[in-house]
């Protein structure tokens, strides 16, 4: 097979085998007449009836909200928390057992005492329970990132007396920034998760409480429908994260494409 | 797949296998700072004593955050009963289904799909949009399909393990040397030997990297299907004793989990290490 015909056959497999795998569940959830898995038609139907956009306002915009605040509260903690225990030992002493610690506990096992601890259900809650978890992964990448600058560099803006803040601006945080991207990205999908897992558990409006009321109520189409709402939510994070991270860190792919390795 | 991830994982893969670096370490250790075991149990004491004097104190009401001391204590008489230790064996079963079902199946399809540039483009799409599902979405259609029995609970451990593992397998079959490859196949060595003694050595850095991985999130899982579902472990006990308003054994609960999570974070790293210790980047540095 030459070069092209072998890359048209890649793109067509690309495009073909998600819409194969869309068919078979139409087909055989046609044929199966199950309760529990209704035809993917009647998952689109009442996708768009619940999000486009009757209940975008009142369960969806919730739901980005937390989302935004949590990751947003995560990434400023994170990088700032994470510069100063970088570049201290002492720091990195002190702190990294109690890090380690976080990042093991598993997060719902957090979920009843937030709960308890902020006598809340509502926004303040999911929030500090969203942001508390989402800080680990930007936190590990800031520190390994600016662990990871070379010391020459940092030597050479010390003996040229650049201060502090400027070194830390112009060249820790620059320097740190391909790291803190990637753990940015981590972060960004465990908001979601953590978003889920904190409507799910209580909660009065958002997508997760979708989940929650249409199990109760054993509505299967709502059902269906969050669960690819959330799907759909998690990937064109993850897509949008990316388009940004290239745009803002194309000097450092410009860099590296040019560094002999 | 996309080229920043790559990077990533890469340098994830690198960060590990070199470790880093310690000038700035050295210079430290030269004047003569305090010993890292030392800051390390002061650290983790100053912690606790905060906990016992922020409750204390009063500065968070006794009832909301029980002190460390009272906590402690209660843990420690949780440990006497039998029904303690049931929750956590039960709690590991999950886990540990979950884990083993995720890595039986994410290794091979992650070497076909590896080893297959068609197959990986083939189910790029499919697989990119699965893997940010968070599992716990699918926590109310287990409800109501399997119910509330271990085969939820492991099903929604494998599910949520098996995607990092996947793709970490993926990467690393891609990343075997070429000129390995290429060299077997002109001794003509055939398929399945190659696959044993050229592909499988060279990703099992990444894949090790990725049974970490899934190890946590496997242990996440097993214990949100116990929180929700009601399934019998150390996720019922916690939901169990906020329902009530038993807030010491909530306390009690959630520390003893996250010991568990600590023990399978060390186990998982420890195992990665080993995995690793034969691997060249661990060898480079004795040159």
């Amino acid at each position: 097979m030459n070069g092209r015909a072998y890359r048209v056959t890649k793109i067509g497999a690309e495009i073909a085998v998600p819409l194969a795998i869309l068919l078979a569940w139409q087909l055989w959830t046609a044929h199966a007449q199950s309760q529990f898995f209704p035809r993917l038609s009647t998952i689109l139907v009442e996708f768009r009836d619940l999000w486009l956009f009757a209940q975008f306002g009142e369960h969806v915009v919730p739901s980005l909200e937390r989302v935004a605040l949590g990751f947003g509260i995560a990434v400023v903690a994170g990088i700032a928390l994470g510069i100063p225990i970088g570049l201290s030992r002492n720091l990195r002493l002190w702190a990294m057992p109690h890090i380690e610690w976080w990042r093991a506990v598993p997060p719902p096992a957090l979920l009843p005492i937030s709960i308890v601890l902020l006598h809340s259900i509502e926004n303040r809650q999911k929030i500090a329970f969203i942001a508390f978890f989402c800080v680990f992964p930007v936190l590990l990448n800031t520190i390994d990132g600016v662990r990871g600058i070379d010391p020459t560099l940092i030597e050479t803006a010390r003996a040229y007396g650049i201060p502090r803040r400027e070194r830390i601006w112009r060249l820790v945080l620059p320097a740190a920034s391909p790291q803190i991207a990637a753990g940015m990205r981590t972060s960004l999908s465990l908001a979601v998760i953590t978003m889920v897992l904190a409507e799910y558990f209580s909660s009065t409006n958002g997508v997760g409480y979708v989940l929650l009321i249409s199990k109760n109520t054993y509505q299967m189409a709502p059902m269906w429908a969050a669960i690819v709402l959330i799907g759909l939510l998690g990937y064109l994070a993850n897509v949008l994260f990316l388009i940004a991270e290239r745009r803002l860190l194309a000097w450092h792919r410009g860099w590296r494409a040019a560094e002999p390795l | 797949m996309d080229h920043t991830s790559d990077i990533a994982l890469r340098r994830d893969a690198a960060a590990t296998a070199a470790g880093p670096l310690e000038a700035p370490e050295e210079r430290d250790r030269r004047r003569g700072r305090l010993g890292p075991a030392v800051v390390f149990v002061l650290s983790i004491a100053s912690a606790l004593v905060v906990w016992e004097l922020v409750s204390r104190a009063g500065l968070i009401a006794e009832r909301d955050l029980p002190a460390m001391t009272t906590t402690v204590q209660k843990l420690w008489e949780l440990m006497q009963t039998h029904e303690f230790w049931v929750a956590l064996a039960q709690t590991v079963r999950g886990w540990a289904l979950g884990l083993g079902v995720a890595i039986l199946l994410a290794v091979p399809i992650g070497i076909v799909l590896g080893s297959n540039d068609l197959l990986a483009s083939a189910f790029r799409v499919p697989i990119e949009f699965l893997r940010p599902i968070p599992s716990a979405a699918l926590i109310p259609l287990l409800f109501l399909t399997l119910g509330t029995t271990l085969r939820s609970e492991v099903f929604l451990a494998a599910f949520g393990a098996f995607w990092p593992l996947l793709v970490q397998t993926m990467y690393g079959v891609r990343d075997v040397d070429p000129v390995a490859v290429d060299t077997a196949r002109a001794f003509h060595i055939p398929r399945l030997s190659r696959l044993y003694r050229i592909t499988l050595p060279g990703a099992v850095p990444y894949i090790a990297t990725g049974i970490r991985i899934a190890s946590t999130v496997a242990l996440i899982l097993a214990f949100t299907a116990e929180l929700f579902m009601g399934l019998p472990g150390l996720g019922a006990q916690v939901n169990y004793a906020q329902s009530y308003g038993l807030h010491e054994e909530l306390y009690a609960y959630a520390l003893a989990t996250g010991f568990l999570g600590l023990a399978i974070h060390l186990l998982s790293t420890g195992f990665e290490r080993r995995a690793l210790r034969w691997h060249p980047s661990q060898r480079l540095g004795k040159v």
